[in-house]
């Protein structure tokens, strides 16, 4: 089952600019909410703030809470390893480990973490992270083949079937279609749309149409000028921030009349 | 090619009489409105295409001519040592050592001694500085990639190790040298010593190589790892190194061809002698490069008036070359045993 993300006054640093200032958002379990908003405004950063991938870039932190099921990630008794485990994360480009073949990819965060996994588990692991990520029937008689060697969109879902292998309950997407193809897109969507049972979704989209197709809520974040901070502008449901929304940037940003 | 500089002129006049009709003005507008590319600009002319076809067939042959230059000492070198080096590389020469041996007689077995310690010695000594230099050199670059990146500290690290690629051979003996005399006690020679002042010579061509080879190694792969919940430890060695891990073995084989032809260090700290010392760590030991230096030293070997036929005067040239040679042929083993290694761990990819 997907878990809430409760953000509440969060303000990201990288060293001493302020990148982001003042977020406060509620994102619902097993639902789909899409960051959207022009470049450099800050939608990346809040994502990865959100399993403290963040803070791997030295000199970044932030401070507010975000809480997980009511559990600050920021308190100083969480360990952030921890958090990535129940915090899934997908990028951009797709990153399959490239010494590793498509079975032992999906297997990589269990293995990596260093768990004793019999065989049967592992065989199991393997077809349900595969099914789940609706690429078992293109790749099940190539497991030991290189994962760098499927196509691009199938990359994609390969690192999905990683993700989930290690049992999120939030999954975080950054674009993960923006070096996809229509065809390996639309098998993307698809399978967000089923993945929203099982787990939270958040994803940080460039391509509104997408937004409007597959997330239930849009936060629309903004920036004043460059090398201002940006914030969260205006969050309401995919149809009425695609439709009627109640705020002017916004209302710009989604009809295209934004700049 | 004349005719493309008009077609949009063309193209702008039969548009002109349907310019009135509604419904395909817009397009018709738009394609006269469109600049007009003068195609005839992008026609090269004879003069020019045969001026870039001189320079090409020039600088072809410069290359070509560099490239030999850069040869011709290699295979004048590699044809050297292989006609003189054969003529005493034997199994007899392989399986001895340089004890019974005077002047240029024969030994009992028939033959002229051999290098058996000197290769001991030699594979000795180098597995010595290797157990050192590698692990010191993977850890430095570990820690200036994945730790200390652009801090004060590393710039400084990375300074340091540039002067100490730099550092003459003479001058890592001499350290070694000293620091054993101090540690161990004044004059102390042995093999282990070797190995410490060829492993100056190694670790910044490891840190160089294997700060080269981490640093390609895409932040992709280290993000999805992390976002897996893997610590950085793990992310380093099975993520970070294990992606690396074919460039660095080729560091490594790098680095040893660099000083397992050290003569200079050696000499100095772990001396010479005949017999065979399989004890790295006690007594001298004779390896490759300092065989050849002495046998060279020797210039020629004495045969009195009443030596048998079998008495050879050149013995000792002859030896340094066979030596020589078999110094070389190891090397291109570890080359290729590098080279096997490396394909074994090679990034895997399909296309």
């Amino acid at each position: 089952m997907g878990q809430r993300i409760d953000v509440n006054n969060l303000n990201i640093y990288y060293g001493s600019f302020l990148a982001v200032e003042d977020v406060n958002i509620n994102i619902d379990a097993n639902k789909v909410t899409a960051f959207i908003g022009p470049s450099g405004c800050g939608k990346s950063t809040v994502l990865r703030t959100l399993d403290r991938m963040h803070e791997i870039v030295p000199g970044a932190h932030c401070t507010g809470e975000v809480l997980l099921e009511g559990v600050n990630l920021y308190a100083p008794d969480v360990d952030p390893v921890a958090v990535r485990r129940d915090v899934g994360m997908v990028f951009q480009r797709p990153n399959p480990f490239p010494t590793m073949s498509i079975r032992e990819n999906v297997l990589a965060g269990v293995r990596l973490n260093n768990k004793k996994i019999s065989k049967s588990d592992a065989d199991d692991l393997v077809e349900w992270a595969l099914r789940g990520a609706n690429l078992w029937n293109e790749v099940k008689d190539r497991l030991d083949n290189p994962g760098v060697g499927l196509s691009g969109g199938q990359q994609q879902r390969l690192c999905i079937a990683r993700a989930v292998a290690v049992h999120p309950s939030v999954l975080l997407m950054d674009e993960p279609c923006s070096a996809l193809d229509p065809i390996s897109t639309l098998a993307v969507e698809d399978l967000i749309n089923e993945l929203k049972k099982d787990y939270t979704i958040v994803i940080v989209t460039h391509n509104m149409q997408q937004a409007a197709r597959i997330a239930d809520y849009t936060a629309f974040f903004n920036l004043k000028a460059v090398g201002q901070p940006g914030h969260l502008e205006y969050f309401a449901d995919t149809t009425t921030m695609f439709n009627n929304p109640q705020n002017e940037e916004a209302e710009r940003y989604v009809s295209g009349r934004f700049g | 090619m004349a005719g493309h500089g008009t077609i949009p002129a063309k193209e702008g006049s039969m548009t002109h009489p349907t310019s009135h009709d509604s419904s395909g003005s817009a397009p018709a507008s738009l394609m006269a409105d469109a600049p007009v590319i003068d195609f005839d600009k992008f026609k090269p002319t004879r003069s020019h295409l045969a001026a870039r076809q001189r320079k090409d067939t020039f600088m072809r042959w410069l290359i070509l001519l560099a490239f030999v230059v850069a040869c011709i000492p290699l295979i004048s070198l590699l044809w050297t040592t292989i006609v003189n080096g054969v003529r005493r590389l034997n199994w007899d020469f392989l399986s001895h050592n340089m004890t019974y041996v005077v002047g240029g007689e024969a030994t009992g077995t028939g033959g002229y001694g051999g290098i058996l310690h000197a290769i001991i010695g030699t594979l000795e000594i180098t597995l010595g500085s290797m157990v050192i230099s590698i692990p010191v050199g993977i850890m430095c670059s570990v820690y200036l990639v994945e730790y200390a990146n652009r801090s004060r500290l590393s710039r400084t690290v990375r300074l340091l190790v540039d002067v100490m690629s730099g550092i003459p051979s003479i001058v890592a003996g001499l350290f070694a040298f000293s620091m054993f005399s101090i540690l161990v006690g004044p004059g102390t020679i042995n093999g282990f010593e070797g190995s410490v002042a060829l492993s100056l010579l190694m670790i910044p061509t490891v840190v160089k190589t294997t700060e080269e080879m981490l640093k390609i190694v895409p932040n992709d792969l280290r993000e999805a790892s992390y976002a897996l919940g893997v610590t950085k430890q793990r992310t380093i060695s099975k993520i970070v190194l294990r992606t690396a891990l074919p460039g660095i073995v080729s560091g490594a084989i790098l680095a040893i061809a660099r000083v397992i032809g050290e003569t200079a260090p050696l000499l100095m700290t772990a001396g010479y002698i005949v017999s065979t010392n399989m004890n790295l760590f006690s007594g001298e030991m004779t390896t490759l490069p300092v065989y050849v230096y002495q046998e060279y030293s020797k210039l020629r070997a004495n045969c009195p008036a009443d030596a048998s036929a079998s008495c050879v005067t050149t013995i000792p040239m002859e030896r340094a070359w066979a030596a020589a040679l078999v110094l070389i042929l190891i090397v291109l083993i570890l080359n290729l045993i590098g080279r096997i290694v490396a394909r074994i761990f090679a990034v895997k990819t399909e296309r």
